[in-house]
């Protein structure tokens, strides 16, 4: 040990990286976020009289069954760029992995506001219906916490560039995706509660 | 991983000469992010206290200017009341028990450095000082400050044309959210650092008490705040943008708000708990010089105390047309609920049974807390059961019964903490006798205040009211003498603080020298100097070799054990 103050302090094994740890408490804290949305969802529609509600528009299942799969294959981009960064040390291959989740991840967003543009048109907003609004709210936070991921995801993508000296250790890269991951997983269950049921 | 901790014990040690602004302003160091916490949530404590005195004025001499405020409206009187219990709540309780103590105690206790997300740890309490200013601000916008209760419940709080504070009232919110995000940085901060920055040797039951408490707080804390955030996003979009998530004419639904609040505002009231209940149990194992009773079921009682209090929340609103088979199952978890709080409550009795007792001054806050909140929890059994609450729930009983419970948790149980940790924060002892005169001048009347709520709720005082003396029933004189006793005890209580800010002021400068370890405990913070320097353990850190609690252990000559002490 070259630790000038310490006798006897030998650092603790990190068994779980700190960082990794961190991101895990943040992404419990935002699944009690989304299960809250998603009850006040359930109740507001039980004592609905009539879901959609008359005069609204329907939400556009297909296009978006085709965003979610879009948004899948960019969490399993991402988790292969783990397993290479894992494999490969000196590779280009995680940062270009990288790069495609990130471009599918930002037609994901894309694509999901010109759906809004469009629903706004038909006559969907936040104040035509508790319908429109649990709508912009749920999808709408989803929306901001895929833009925050995606931000971070830019940083991470931007560490792994070759011309960068130190690249950032696994735990490093690893706390990097966890909130992507989070994104892509919250979602099916937002498309199936909110656009199929 | 032995490169960098090198580098972070060197940048510790490296900087000694740092200007005023990076050592009390910007300061990554935990200990003075602690003391920012504790004496913003002092300065706040001093704000609710006013606030409590102006609104008891009011209620003991209807329509009398209140020395130092003024006439009280009933717009006052109600963003009185409402900001009292939103500071106290949240800018007092839980700035100080578990930012202050955990920011401070944390590192020290497990023997580390620092935490480990230092600057995450400035940036907690900048937002949670950005809330504080945000809120004070309230007072000051057209149309005043929110005046519908700490609780928010729409449809009142919903619609700036009910509430009359269009602006008071997303003001309330947003300091609100801003201070649940300070506290959330913080909080993944702690249990990050008490899982992996434990000294060498420490295992998890060799944490003291107060850290397993702060840290299953915390846990408690951010499994239930995202339904708070979600009703608070919701409410503040039904406020701004009229949207009708909570307004019935508009499809919404106001009793789903009341879960969302509380599903957060139960777990909150052992959020605030666990850290005192912690602190008290540091205190009475010290000067009982005696092994705390059943160290490892108190740990385990305290996670059922965390999971139970997570399926209590509805017992808040029984009141609000509940379904009555519902309200049996909420009578039924938060009655027992009462059973691991009691369980760790005899433990604590079973340490002082027996024990070489020292009324020290923290001793006589720490038995304070537990007389007091024993009423509490007592009386609580009785508004737990859904038929009595009908009747309790609106009248000032449930005022009385709760300000048992807090009361004791967040101003004895603080004094407590304060008194007992003051040498390791300054390095001096605190006056005895002045302190003594602090705590019998705060308990005797802490007791006058709240003990004749009882028995004005029990004859029917309801506990929203401006002005008493407009109804008959409530007008007598007998109700009347009760409220002017209230009143007298809190401004006694109140001018009996005066003591312990000059204590505090005067005890760093011209105290008795503390000395690392002069209450002669077991627990790694007081290994280090006192007050500690950046990094903590100028002589390295240290290794533990045995649990926090070996007091009085036969055959050994002193009657600690330091943690610390090979043997």
């Amino acid at each position: 040990m070259t630790l000038h103050t310490g006798t006897n302090a030998i650092p603790r094994r990190q068994v779980v990286p700190s960082g990794v740890i961190a991101m895990l408490l943040f992404v419990a804290t935002e699944i009690m976020f989304f299960a809250s949305l998603i009850s006040a969802y359930l109740v507001i529609r039980a004592g609905a009289l009539e879901w959609p509600p008359w005069g609204q528009p329907r939400l556009p299942v297909a296009a978006t069954s085709f965003n979610t799969v879009i948004l899948l294959l960019s969490g399993a981009a991402l988790l292969k760029a783990h397993k290479t960064f894992f494999r490969e040390d000196n590779s280009v291959l995680p940062q270009k992995l990288v790069g495609i989740s990130i471009a599918l991840g930002v037609f994901f967003v894309a694509f999901q506001g010109y759906e809004w543009v469009q629903l706004i048109q038909f006559g969907l907003t936040m104040v035509s219906s508790t319908y429109g609004a649990l709508f912009y709210l749920i999808i709408g936070t989803h929306a901001l916490h895929a833009v925050l991921a995606l931000l971070v995801l830019f940083y991470a993508y931007w560490r792994l560039s070759p011309a960068r000296k130190t690249k950032p250790d696994s735990a490093e890269f690893l706390s990097m995706q966890i909130f992507w991951y989070f994104v892509v997983g919250v979602w099916p269950f937002l498309y199936v509660l909110v656009y199929l049921i | 991983m032995g490169d960098t901790v090198t580098a972070h014990v060197d940048d510790h040690h490296g900087h000694h000469e740092q200007d005023f602004w990076s050592t009390y302003v910007f300061s990554t160091d935990h200990k003075m992010i602690g003391f920012q916490y504790l004496f913003t949530g002092l300065f706040m404590a001093a704000v609710g206290g006013f606030m409590a005195y102006v609104f008891r004025m009011q209620l003991a001499f209807p329509g009398e200017s209140v020395p130092g405020f003024g006439l009280v409206t009933p717009g006052d009187y109600n963003a009185l009341i409402t900001n009292h219990g939103t500071i106290m709540i949240f800018w007092v309780a839980m700035p100080m028990l578990i930012a202050a103590f955990g920011n401070f105690l944390i590192p020290l206790m497990i023997g580390c450095d620092d935490m480990v997300f230092p600057r995450l740890n400035r940036l907690s309490y900048q937002i949670f000082l950005i809330s504080t200013i945000l809120l004070l601000a309230g007072f000051f916008v057209p149309g005043g400050a929110f005046g519908g209760a700490w609780t928010t419940y729409p449809p009142l709080a919903a619609r700036g044309e009910y509430n009359l504070t269009p602006l008071g009232a997303p003001i309330w919110l947003l300091a609100v959210a801003l201070e649940i995000v300070a506290f959330l940085l913080g909080g993944i901060n702690f249990v990050t650092t008490v899982m992996n920055s434990r000294a060498p040797g420490m295992k998890m039951m060799d944490i003291p008490i107060v850290i397993w408490m702060i840290i299953i707080a915390v846990v408690l804390f951010m499994f239930s705040v995202g339904p708070l955030v979600a009703g608070a996003v919701m409410l503040l979009f039904d406020q701004v943008l009229g949207t009708s998530f909570f307004i019935p004419s508009g499809g919404g639904d106001p009793v789903l708000f009341q879960h969302l609040f509380w599903f957060f505002g139960h777990p909150e009231v052992y959020v605030i708990l666990l850290p005192e209940m912690g602190i008290v149990a540091e205190i009475i194992t010290v000067f009982s010089r005696k092994k705390l009773f059943g160290y490892k079921l108190i740990v385990y009682t305290t996670f059922m105390v965390g999971i139970l209090s997570m399926i209590v929340w509805a017992h808040h609103q029984f009141i609000a047309g509940i379904d009555p088979r519902m309200a049996s199952v909420f009578s039924f978890t938060t009655i027992l609920i009462s059973i691991p709080i009691a369980v760790t409550f005899f433990a604590y009795i079973a340490t002082l049974y027996g024990g070489s007792i020292e009324f020290k001054l923290p001793m006589l806050w720490a038995i304070g807390m537990i007389a007091e909140f024993l009423v509490g929890g007592v009386t609580g059994i009785y508004l737990g059961a859904s038929g009595l609450d009908i009747y309790f729930h609106e009248n000032t009983f449930v005022v009385a019964h709760f300000h048992y419970t807090m009361f004791p948790i967040v101003i004895l149980g603080g004094f407590a903490g304060m008194y007992y940790w003051y040498p390791k924060m300054f390095g001096r002892m605190m006056n005895e006798t002045l302190g003594k005169i602090h705590f019998w001048g705060t308990i005797i009347p802490f007791n006058f205040i709240f003990m004749p709520l009882f028995s004005l709720g029990i004859g029917g005082q309801h506990r929203r009211i401006y002005n008493y003396l407009n109804f008959p029933d409530l007008a007598s004189p007998e109700f009347q003498n009760l409220r002017v006793l209230a009143t007298t005890a809190t401004v006694i209580m109140l001018l009996f603080q005066i003591p312990f800010v000059i204590n505090w002021f005067r005890s760093m400068k011209s105290g008795e020298e503390a000395g690392n370890n002069p209450w002669k405990a077991n627990t790694l913070e007081w290994v280090a100097p006192s007050p500690p320097p950046h990094g903590n353990f100028p002589d390295g850190l240290p290794t533990v070799y045995r649990g926090p609690y070996e007091y009085s252990v036969p055959g050994r000559d002193e009657d600690y054990w330091p943690q610390n002490a090979p043997n």
